[in-house]
């Protein structure tokens, strides 16, 4: 059991290694993931949001729909914990 | 040589990735495969942030002086803050996911008292 | 289980450093829009605080200091003030979580009140993560029970 894990985890590994042939080089300025949206959020950020920290204004004003998504997905865990473990006081 | 110079972040992550992949598929304690899901999950966080990086940059928060005019803003000049940003998202996910898995587990454990697999599987036969 | 040991030095260490731990928790949250952090890095510090209470006493001791009613309010605290601010848009008679339109409510400009819509959902985030974290250490610690302490 422990062999074949050991067998599909390289396979996996050859796969993947292999796959990195087709991607972007390390630290490019060119890459397609810093040329396509993200240049708009950094020029934009202090002139229509006065926040200097570009993480900040991209997490709670561009994409604020995701946060409270994610304030609801933390929220959710924290009551399925409750819902599962705490019992009632006899 | 250029190969390997130009993509090796990416190899590291790959590895770590396997590590936690064997650890899922090859342990039989159910606590163990949790910690494998775990180090999967902060290998693919690792790997997104990687990807954000810029030869030269710095952080991404514009310096401003007190009261006086902003200097022009460049893109090339600051590191690329989107993956950070879904990246946070991801870790909450991650947490969340960890802290309901655990709490399964303590169910687990109080209904056939082991975290083996195989001996909870005997048992339910 | 294991057995508590009573160690004074830390418990000493642990009751002077905790509302530093906290006033710094505070920090990062205010300071989400000059320096790194935000409202996620400052509630995991704040709730971080409270679960060094519970390893360094008892779990009974961090129950004096939020209890379990105050726990679960603050949990629905946070997500409330999240959507609070962005119904309020709504109803100022914008879109959903469009900050500029209160500058209709405070008396600033339309890119200045931005800013101050994104501080406050950054402090529902936080309170939020802060009794998320603290409700699924003390439910995963005690194994429900929340009677005795880590024993």
């Amino acid at each position: 059991m422990k062999f074949l894990a050991l067998i599909a985890v390289v396979v996996t590994g050859a796969l993947l290694i292999s796959g990195t042939g087709d991607m972007p080089d390390w630290a490019d300025p060119n890459s397609p993931a810093s040329i396509h949206v993200s240049p708009r959020y950094i020029e934009k950020t202090v002139e229509e949001t006065a926040v200097p920290n570009m993480v900040t204004s991209v997490l709670a004003d561009y994409r604020g729909y995701d946060t409270l998504g994610e304030t609801t997905v933390i929220f959710t865990a924290g009551i399925a914990c409750i819902l599962l473990l705490r019992r009632p006081r006899r | 040589m250029e190969f390997i110079i130009a993509k090796y972040n990416y190899w590291v992550y790959i590895v770590l990735m396997m590590v936690g992949f064997y650890a899922m598929m090859g342990k039989r304690n159910l606590a163990k495969k949790l910690v494998g899901m775990n180090i999967f999950q902060t290998s693919i966080i690792l790997y997104f942030v990687s990807t954000a990086a810029k030869k030269g940059a710095t952080i991404p928060i514009v310096e401003h002086g007190h009261g006086g005019a902003v200097h022009a803003i460049h893109a090339a000049q600051y590191v690329n803050p989107l993956p950070h940003v879904l990246m946070l998202t991801a870790i909450v996910v991650m947490v969340s996911t960890f802290g309901v898995a655990l709490a399964l587990i303590i169910m687990i454990y109080r209904r056939y008292n082991t975290l083996e697999e195989d001996e909870i599987l005997e048992l339910r036969k | 289980m294991i057995e508590r040991f009573e160690d004074v030095i830390i418990q000493t260490v642990c009751r002077l450093l905790i509302p530093f731990i906290q006033l710094f928790g505070l920090y990062v949250i205010a300071h989400g829009h000059h320096s790194p952090g935000g409202g996620f890095q400052g509630g995991c510090i704040l709730g971080a605080s409270f679960i060094l209470l519970c390893v360094a006493y008892d779990i009974k001791e961090a129950k004096r200091r939020m209890t379990e009613k105050i726990n679960v309010i603050f949990c629905c605290l946070g997500v409330i003030i999240f959507s609070g601010i962005g119904a309020i848009c709504l109803m100022l008679g914008g879109n959903y979580l469009n900050y500029s339109r209160l500058h209709h409510l405070l008396p600033v400009n339309p890119v200045d009140a931005r800013s101050h819509g994104i501080l406050g959902i950054e402090i529902g985030v936080g309170i939020a993560v802060m009794a998320v974290m603290v409700s699924i250490f003390l439910d995963l610690a005690s194994r429900g029970e929340h009677e005795e302490g880590l024993k």
